[in-house]
C-alpha cells in the first residue's frame, strides 16, 4: 500500500492512495456505506459504473461477528469475494455509522461495547481480529474504546489507554501476509491533552494510517475543530487519516480542512430515507439562488431551514408537471433516465425503486462534491471553496421529492 | 401500420409448433416479443425495486401495470399529459394494463358489480364511485399500453349457480361497450377475456361471442382462484381449442412454472403473476428443482448458487449461504432474490420458446 501527498491547500491535502490490490484512487475520498458487505439499496452490479470514483466502501466487522455470517465470510475468502466486490476498496470501520449510539459505557481491558447484529455486546480483541482477518479488508481500523465528550476525565483517560493497548494487540494479531493495513485509532473525547496523548502514542506505531474517533457525538463544532487540529499535528504527514462519525457536507469540509483523507458518510443515505435529493451546486461560479433575496444567511443556519426554503422554492415555482431530472445536467443513472414527477409518484406509492433511484443520485452527487473538494485543493483554493459552500448552503441544499407539486 | 385488420396493432406469427404448443413472434407497437412469455407484474409498471436496465438485462419484454393503482396515482390525466406510461417510466419495451376491475373487486370495500359497471367506495374519500367499461378503456387509452384488457365480470371459480352465467353474458355485453369506447385501436390492442367459470357450455358461448368480435388477442380469465388442477387445465384446454390459431392467448394470473409449462402445452402463449416477486419477499427462490426456502437453517452452510443452471447476476455472484444471512435482515436480500426469480421466469420463457422452435418440447403425459 502506498500513500503519497500530491497537493496541499492549507492543511487540506490531495493524496493518491494505491492499495495492495492495485486499486488506486485520489483522496480525500468518500467511503460508501455497506451493510453485511453490500450497498443498502443500490444494486451491487450497478456500483462499478455509478461514478468514476465509486470504488471505495466501508463495512462494519461487527456485523460479521456471529455465525452464520462469520463462517460464510471466512469460507468465501474475505468480504470482497463474499459480496462480489473485487476491484473495490473495502475499509473495515468498527463503528456502525448507520445506527449505533456510543454511550461511553464501561469497558474492560478486554474489549468495549458495540452494537452488533445480535444487539449490544462486548467485543473483545481476539474476536475482533478474528473477524478482521477473515474479512481481509484493504484497510481496517483498530479496536477503539470510543467515548463521547461528556464522560468523566477518568473514563476518558482510560479510553486513551485502552485504545493504545488495543492497537498494539490488534497489530500483533494481524495476518502478516496482509501487510500494513491498520488505521490506528486516536481518541481523546473532551480533553485536548488526552487527544494529543492518544495521537502521540498512535503516531509511534507501525501503521498504515490513523482513524480519528469520538466525533459526531454531539460535540461543539469549534471544539471538534480544535481536536482535529491537535490530533493531526501529532501525526506524521505521510500517512493516511480517516475519521468516522462525520458525514454532512460541513463536517466533511471541516475534516478535510484539518487534513483528513478518508471519510465514511451516511449523509447520502440519510437524505434518501427522508425522500430528499441532494441538489447543492458544486461549482463556485454558480451564482447564489435568488429565491429569497431578503434572506440573510446566518452562520449556523440549521440544515432544517435549508429544507424549508427548498420547499418554499417548490411551491413558488410554476405549478405543473415537472419532467426535469432531480438535478439538471447531472450525469447519474437516475438523472439521465428519470424525471422528478416519476420519482415523486414512486415515493408516494411506497415503491422501493424510489429509494434505489434517489440513493444512486445522492451518492453520485456526493462523490462529485468530493471531487470538487479535491479540485479546489489542487488549485489551492480550498479555503475559498469552503467559504463559498458554507455561505450558499442555506439556499436549497436538497429537493423534497415526496412533496406533490402537481396542481 | 401493423396488423391485418383495422382493429389490430399487433402482428402474431407462429414460428413453430409442437402438438398444441406454439413458439411465436408477437410484434407490438413498442417491442417485438417472443412467446411463450412470462410478463412480470408491477403496480406502477415497475417491478419491485428493479431498475429499467435490470429489467432489460433480465430480458423482460412486456410488463404489466395495474390500471386501478395507476388511475389513483399518478392518475390517467397526468399520464395522458406526459404522453403515456412508457414515457413516464421511460420504458422502451412493451406494456400491458389490466382493466382495473379485478383489483377493485378484490381490494375495495363494498365493491359490487352491476350492469353499469363496478361500483365501489372511493379509497380517497369513501364516496360511491363507478367504473364502467367505457371508463376502464378511456383510462387505459390514456395510459397507452400496447395491450389493454376489456373490463369483464369475473367470478371466483368456486362460485356456482346463476351468477356464473350472468357474469359470462355480461362480459359479452361489456366487450361491445369496450370496443365502442376504444379510441386508439391502431396503437393499442384490446384483448377480450373468456369467462364462464368451470362450465364448458358457458365457456363455449363466451368463446364464440368473443371470437366473433375479431379482437387482436384473447385472455382466459377467471382461473387460478382455488379450483382443482384438473378443472383448471380442462378449461384452459377447452379455451385454447376454441380460440383462433393466429392470435395470441393469454392465461391470466398464472405464475407457477409447472402451470406455465402445462398451459403452453395446451396452446397458450402469455402469462402474468405476482408470485415470483411476492415469494422472493418471503425468502423463497425459484430454482430448477422447485422452490428453495432460503430462511431454512440448512441454507446457512450451503455454498452453492441458488440454481446451478442459472446464469443471472445473483447466481454468478452469491451463494445460498450468503443470501440466507441477508434475506430476513437486509432489503437487499429480497431484492436479489426477486432479481433471480424474474430471471428464472424469463429463462423458462426462453426455454419454452426455443424448445418448441427446435422440436424438443416434451410431451405432456396424462391429462385431457
Amino acid at each position: 500500500m502506498e500513500f503519497t501527498v500530491r497537493a496541499c491547500s492549507g492543511h487540506g491535502r490531495v493524496g493518491s492512495l494505491r492499495l495492495a490490490s492495485g486499486l488506486e484512487f485520489e483522496t480525500p475520498s468518500l467511503l460508501m456505506i455497506t451493510r453485511r458487505g453490500l450497498p443498502v439499496v443500490i444494486p451491487p452490479e450497478m456500483l462499478m459504473d455509478l461514478h468514476p470514483d465509486s470504488r471505495a466502501c466501508q463495512f462494519t466487522p461487527m456485523h460479521f461477528l456471529e455465525d452464520p455470517l462469520a463462517a460464510v465470510v471466512a469460507k468465501a475468502g474475505g468480504v470482497h469475494k463474499l459480496a462480489s466486490l473485487t476491484g473495490f476498496a473495502m475499509v473495515a470501520v468498527a463503528r456502525d455509522s448507520l445506527g449505533n449510539e456510543i454511550a461511553g459505557e464501561e469497558a474492560s481491558n478486554l474489549g468495549a461495547s458495540f452494537e452488533t447484529s445480535s444487539g449490544r455486546r462486548i467485543v473483545g480483541l481476539e474476536k475482533y481480529m478474528e473477524v478482521v482477518n477473515a474479512c481481509k479488508p484493504d484497510l481496517w481500523v483498530s479496536l477503539p474504546d470510543e467515548v463521547p465528550h461528556w464522560v468523566p476525565e477518568k473514563r476518558n483517560r482510560e479510553s486513551v489507554d485502552h485504545t493504545s493497548q488495543w492497537l498494539d494487540h490488534c497489530l500483533s494479531l494481524q495476518h502478516a501476509e496482509h501487510g500494513n493495513r491498520c488505521l490506528g485509532v486516536v481518541v481523546g473525547a473532551g480533553s485536548l491533552e488526552e487527544r494529543a496523548r492518544s495521537a502521540e502514542q498512535a503516531a509511534t506505531r507501525n501503521v498504515a494510517g490513523f482513524s480519528l474517533a469520538g466525533f459526531g457525538l454531539g460535540e461543539d463544532v469549534a471544539q471538534r475543530g480544535f481536536h482535529l487540529e491537535v490530533a493531526i499535528a501529532k501525526l506524521p504527514n505521510d500517512k493516511l487519516r480517516h475519521v468516522c462519525g462525520l458525514g454532512s457536507p460541513e463536517e466533511v469540509l471541516q475534516a478535510v480542512g484539518a487534513g483528513i483523507d478518508l471519510l465514511d458518510s451516511t449523509y447520502p443515505y440519510m437524505l434518501t430515507k427522508e425522500c430528499l435529493a441532494m441538489t447543492f451546486p458544486l461549482k463556485m461560479e454558480v451564482p447564489l439562488r435568488n429565491a429569497d433575496r431578503d434572506m440573510q444567511p446566518t452562520p449556523d443556519h440549521g440544515v432544517a431551514s435549508g429544507f424549508s426554503l427548498a420547499k418554499v422554492n417548490l411551491r413558488s415555482a410554476t405549478y405543473g408537471i415537472d419532467e426535469t431530472p432531480l438535478v439538471t445536467g447531472c450525469k447519474c443513472y437516475t438523472c439521465k433516465r428519470h424525471t422528478k414527477v416519476y420519482i415523486n409518484q414512486l415515493l408516494n406509492s411506497n415503491e422501493t425503486l424510489a429509494q434505489t433511484l434517489l440513493e444512486i443520485h445522492n451518492t453520485y452527487h456526493y462523490l462529485e462534491f468530493f471531487k470538487a473538494i479535491r479540485e479546489s485543493i489542487k488549485a489551492d483554493k480550498f479555503h475559498e471553496f469552503r467559504t463559498w459552500f458554507t455561505s450558499q448552503r442555506v439556499f436549497g441544499m436538497t429537493y423534497d421529492v415526496s412533496e406533490s407539486f402537481v396542481a | 401500420m401493423l396488423g391485418i385488420s383495422p382493429s389490430m396493432a399487433l402482428r402474431f406469427e407462429v414460428l413453430a409448433r409442437h402438438n398444441r404448443a406454439r413458439a411465436s413472434r408477437l410484434t407490438l407497437p413498442h417491442y417485438e416479443a417472443l412467446t411463450p412469455l412470462f410478463m412480470p407484474v408491477g403496480t406502477q409498471g415497475t417491478i419491485k425495486g428493479l431498475t429499467n436496465d435490470q429489467l432489460e438485462d433480465l430480458d423482460c419484454q412486456i410488463i404489466l401495470g395495474n390500471t386501478y393503482h395507476l388511475a389513483l396515482r399518478p392518475g390517467a390525466d397526468l399520464l395522458d399529459t406526459i404522453g403515456g406510461l412508457h414515457k413516464f417510466m421511460n420504458w422502451p419495451r412493451a406494456l400491458l394494463t389490466d382493466s382495473g376491475g379485478f383489483q377493485m373487486v378484490s381490494l375495495l370495500h363494498l365493491a359490487d358489480i352491476t350492469e353499469e359497471g363496478v361500483t365501489f367506495q372511493s379509497p380517497v374519500d369513501g364516496k360511491p364511485m363507478l367504473l364502467t367499461p367505457e371508463d376502464s378503456i378511456q383510462i387505459q387509452n390514456k395510459i397507452g399500453a400496447d395491450i389493454i384488457m376489456a373490463l369483464d365480470d369475473v367470478v371466483k371459480t368456486t362460485t356456482t349457480g346463476p351468477r356464473v352465467e350472468e357474469a359470462m353474458y355480461r362480459t359479452l355485453r361489456w366487450i361491445d361497450r369496450c370496443i365502442a369506447a376504444h379510441s386508439r385501436p391502431h396503437e393499442q390492442n384490446l384483448f377480450g377475456i373468456v369467462q364462464g367459470g368451470l362450465d364448458p357450455q358457458l365457456r363455449d358461448i363466451c368463446l364464440e361471442g368473443l371470437v366473433a368480435r375479431n379482437l387482436p388477442g384473447y385472455a382466459i380469465g377467471g382461473l387460478a382462484g382455488g379450483e382443482g388442477k384438473d378443472a383448471f387445465w380442462r378449461v384452459v384446454a377447452q379455451c385454447t381449442a376454441g380460440l383462433p390459431e393466429d392470435k395470441p392467448r393469454y392465461v391470466m394470473g398464472i405464475g407457477f412454472p409447472l402451470d406455465i409449462v402445462v398451459c403452453t402445452a395446451l396452446g397458450a402463449d402469455m402469462y402474468d403473476c405476482v408470485y415470483p416477486t411476492r415469494t422472493a419477499r418471503f425468502g423463497s427462490a425459484l430454482v430448477s428443482e422447485g422452490v428453495l426456502r432460503l430462511t431454512h437453517a440448512a441454507m446457512a452452510t450451503d455454498y452453492r448458487p441458488l440454481d446451478s443452471s442459472c446464469t443471472c447476476m445473483v447466481c454468478k455472484r452469491y451463494t445460498r449461504a450468503y443470501l440466507h444471512t441477508l434475506v430476513t435482515k437486509e432489503a437487499m436480500g429480497s431484492q436479489l432474490v426477486s432479481y433471480h426469480n424474474i430471471s428464472h421466469m424469463m429463462q423458462l420463457s426462453r426455454n419454452l420458446h426455443s424448445s418448441i422452435l427446435e422440436g424438443r418440447f416434451p410431451d405432456i403425459h396424462g391429462g385431457s
